[in-house]
């Protein structure tokens, strides 16, 4: 690791909190209102329209969300390790992003689609997926590695942005299906959530995925992720306003919503939800967090931004809050707690276990999936390929140094 | 059968599969009451509704971004693009997500997404609406490209594209959209096949491929030749991507000399890639090097000058001097 930069070179928040004043200034924007019910203090607040659905969160079901919160960052402390090992070629960490993934995801209902972009294992968890096989992406053996339609959870995209346009597309298409659904008498309510980041906001994607969702009026949550960073460029470079605000360009509401607060980002998703289940339009969703850790297991964060800010949103943990929160109110003990801990070293030790026997899949099956109908040439290239391989004795690999020359001219 | 244009064609074609196929939808710009520039989508909004014949906000990557969603969700969307050059914005969704969705996911989605293209040049018009971008496509596994050359092959290939799992992209010759033609609606023959080339006219002493456009200006130049005693064989490629090998090198190995003609840049070109492939498949019966006949390396050009640029007849004639020279 590498030194911090000086506390003079560069105070990312503060550059933001100047930017957000300027644009009020000059252009009469107003500054973003952050619902947050649950703060750093563990004292749950109180908002006008979001607190009834906070109230649907039972201690039952805030224990769950904290247990899928720990849950989620035991892995990610597992899956860097299993990176550091050589087990992983990558990978992403999420830590910090718990309350914005396990809020929203948990606001799904099953018939909702998700479009994640790649950061998203605590969506993932809390649809389902095993995280033992979202790791194939990071092994090297899949660029997928789950099938979407066993949990509407749809596989990583790692050009950004291009998801939120399959997410409104997804979404046009559940809104016909309603109008058949509503000739045969039933309702088939559904929406789609689409993920993305404050880099990813300025892609033109966005936009286009916006002025759709907007002109259709699609059944779409677009839930943005203000992690602070897009990799080493900070969200002023992004924006001069809100992310929020932006929606108001497109006609449709805009909500930014603590996202390091469980409770809020599930009250906020579970109303956008509805919103959009009820053919109100589509909603923009800012989860204001922090991306605790690196980018990557590639990255190295010490290069552009300083350890105070770090500490900063350290303090503002969506995990300790909760905690705080729980054992103030005498709604969880110790043994809650030791056994949210051994559940989460269980799910380590299973995902470890899983990873080293991920299997591997032949090239044959890249051959077989590049498109769905038959293929001349790809059925030639193969047919090569085969005849290429059976000609090395005593298995069907080319040793690097065999100097055999190509069966045939052109491979 | 029935006499009719390449674009009614189409036209009708696009209104069998709305008909026959409920998931079916057609989306692009100005493509519901105006009925496309090109009149293409003429009267479908009126029977099938905005629903089934969307009018797209001006945005090529958000038409092809929405369309993937929709197949995700069962849906057969058919897309317009306005004109050639007018694709680029939707370049990224169609390479890196709609031709790998499937491959992605193992085999689990599948995104038949079919996207139609205007192209080519000989229309006197501006900038970005002459190109050929074909081979920029064909490079890409998991796509499929096909272009007909004839109102009957244009009116079962848009069908069939639409049937197809895969997706697929219809490069549709504009300047003749309104070349006449007898359509048999009640069955393809031996149009049955997208991806297979056709052979148009037989020959023997040399082989013109051809497709799109230029087919038309391959058959006159085989008649031309023909005056001078040379009997020159013409297939229409119909698909691009895959590509009808079988049938080009069944051509050569009879006539022995071959020349690939097209509108689009030679260099890096569909051209290029027959040339090679059929010096690996019949090199012991060429009499002669391949010969492509295509436009120059430079963007298309200016209108008044595009009949320099565009092959032509006498272009054709001169490649196939070139060829029966050795």
């Amino acid at each position: 690791m590498g030194t911090h930069l000086p506390a003079t070179e560069f105070d990312g928040t503060a550059v933001d909190d100047q930017r957000e004043a300027d644009a009020e200034a000059v252009m009469g924007e107003p500054p973003a209102q952050m619902v947050q019910l649950l703060g750093p203090d563990g004292k749950l607040g109180f908002d006008p329209v979001f607190s009834e659905y906070a109230e649907k969160v039972t201690p039952e079901i805030l224990r769950g969300l904290y247990a899928d919160m720990a849950a989620i960052r035991r892995f990610d402390v597992e899956a860097t390790a299993l990176q550091r090992q050589g087990q992983l070629a990558l990978w992403v960490p999420l830590t910090g992003q718990e309350a914005a993934q396990i809020g929203s995801g948990r606001a799904s209902r099953p018939q909702d689609y998700i479009f994640p972009t790649y950061r998203e294992h605590g969506v993932a968890y809390t649809r389902n997926v095993d995280l033992a096989e979202l790791l194939r992406q990071f092994r090297g053996v899949s660029n997928g590695g789950w099938n979407p339609k066993d949990t509407n959870f749809h596989l990583y995209t790692l050009v950004l942005a291009a998801q939120t346009l399959h997410a409104v597309g997804y979404a046009m298409g559940i809104q016909r299906d309603q109008k058949l659904a509503a000739a045969q008498g039933s309702s088939g309510e559904a929406a789609v959530i689409a993920y993305f980041g404050d880099g990813a906001s300025s892609e033109g994607d966005v936009h286009e995925s916006m002025v759709f969702a907007s002109s259709y009026n699609a059944p779409v949550v677009f839930f943005c992720q203000n992690n602070h960073w897009a990799i080493s460029v900070p969200t002023n470079v992004q924006t001069r306003v809100p992310l929020s605000n932006r929606a108001k360009g497109y006609g449709f509401p805009g909500i930014r919503v603590d996202g390091n607060d469980v409770i809020a980002v599930h009250a906020v998703t579970e109303w956008a939800l509805e919103h959009a289940r009820q053919g109100k339009g589509p909603v923009l969703i800012e989860a204001f967090t922090y991306r605790v850790g690196a980018h990557t297991t590639a990255d190295d964060p010490t290069k552009y931004r300083q350890s105070a800010e770090e500490d900063a949103w350290r303090a503002k943990d969506p995990l300790a809050r909760v905690e705080k929160y729980l054992r103030n109110e005498g709604l969880a003990d110790d043994a809650f707690f030791a056994k949210v801990k051994a559940d989460g070293d269980e799910l380590a030790a299973y995902v470890r276990r899983t990873t080293h026997d991920l299997e591997t899949l032949d090239i044959r099956s890249a051959f077989a999936n590049t498109y769905a109908e038959a293929h001349p040439l790809v059925a030639e290239e193969l047919a090569w390929f085969e005849e290429y391989t059976a000609g090395f004795e005593g298995g069907d690999q080319p040793a690097e140094s065999s100097g055999q020359p190509a069966a045939k001219a052109g491979h | 059968m029935t006499t009719m244009t390449i674009a009614k064609a189409i036209n009708e074609g696009l209104r069998e599969t709305l008909s026959s196929n409920p998931k079916s939808l057609l989306m692009g710009e100005d493509i519901g009451p105006l009925g496309g520039v090109y009149r293409v989508t003429d009267g479908l909004i009126g029977e099938f509704g905005p629903d089934r014949v969307v009018d797209t906000p001006l945005a090529e990557s958000g038409i092809i971004g929405t369309a993937i969603g929709l197949a995700l969700r069962g849906y057969r969307p058919v897309c317009e693009i306005q004109f050639d050059g007018f694709v680029f914005p939707g370049f990224n969704q169609i390479t890196t997500q709609l031709a790998k969705m499937h491959a992605r996911s193992n085999g689990n989605l599948t995104v038949p997404v079919v996207i139609r293209i205007p192209y080519g040049g000989g229309i006197g018009s501006v900038e970005h609406h002459s190109e050929s971008p074909e081979a920029l496509f064909a490079h890409t596994a998991g796509l499929r490209i096909i272009t007909p050359s004839n109102a009957h092959d244009a009116y079962w290939m848009v069908q069939q594209a639409v049937e197809c799992q895969d997706p697929v992209i219809i490069f549709e010759p504009k300047r003749r959209y309104w070349l006449k033609g007898e359509v048999d609606t009640a069955a393809p023959g031996r149009a049955g096949d997208p991806f297979k080339a056709h052979v148009l006219r037989e020959g023997t002493d040399a082989t013109v491929v051809a497709y799109g456009p230029l087919v038309p200006v391959a058959l006159a130049a085989a008649n031309a030749a023909e005056e001078d005693g040379r009997s020159v064989e013409v297939i229409d490629l119909r698909s691009i991507s895959p590509l009808d090998f079988d049938t080009v090198t069944a051509s050569v190995q009879k006539t022995g000399r071959l020349v690939v003609a097209h509108e689009a840049p030679t260099f890096g070109g569909i051209g290029g890639e027959i040339a090679a492939r059929i010096s690996e498949r019949a090199f012991h019966s060429l009499e002669a090097p391949v010969i492509r006949v295509g436009g120059f390396h430079m963007p298309y050009p200016v209108a008044k000058v595009e009949e320099d640029y565009l092959p032509d007849i006498d272009r054709i004639l001169e490649a196939l001097d070139r060829a029966l020279s050795y």
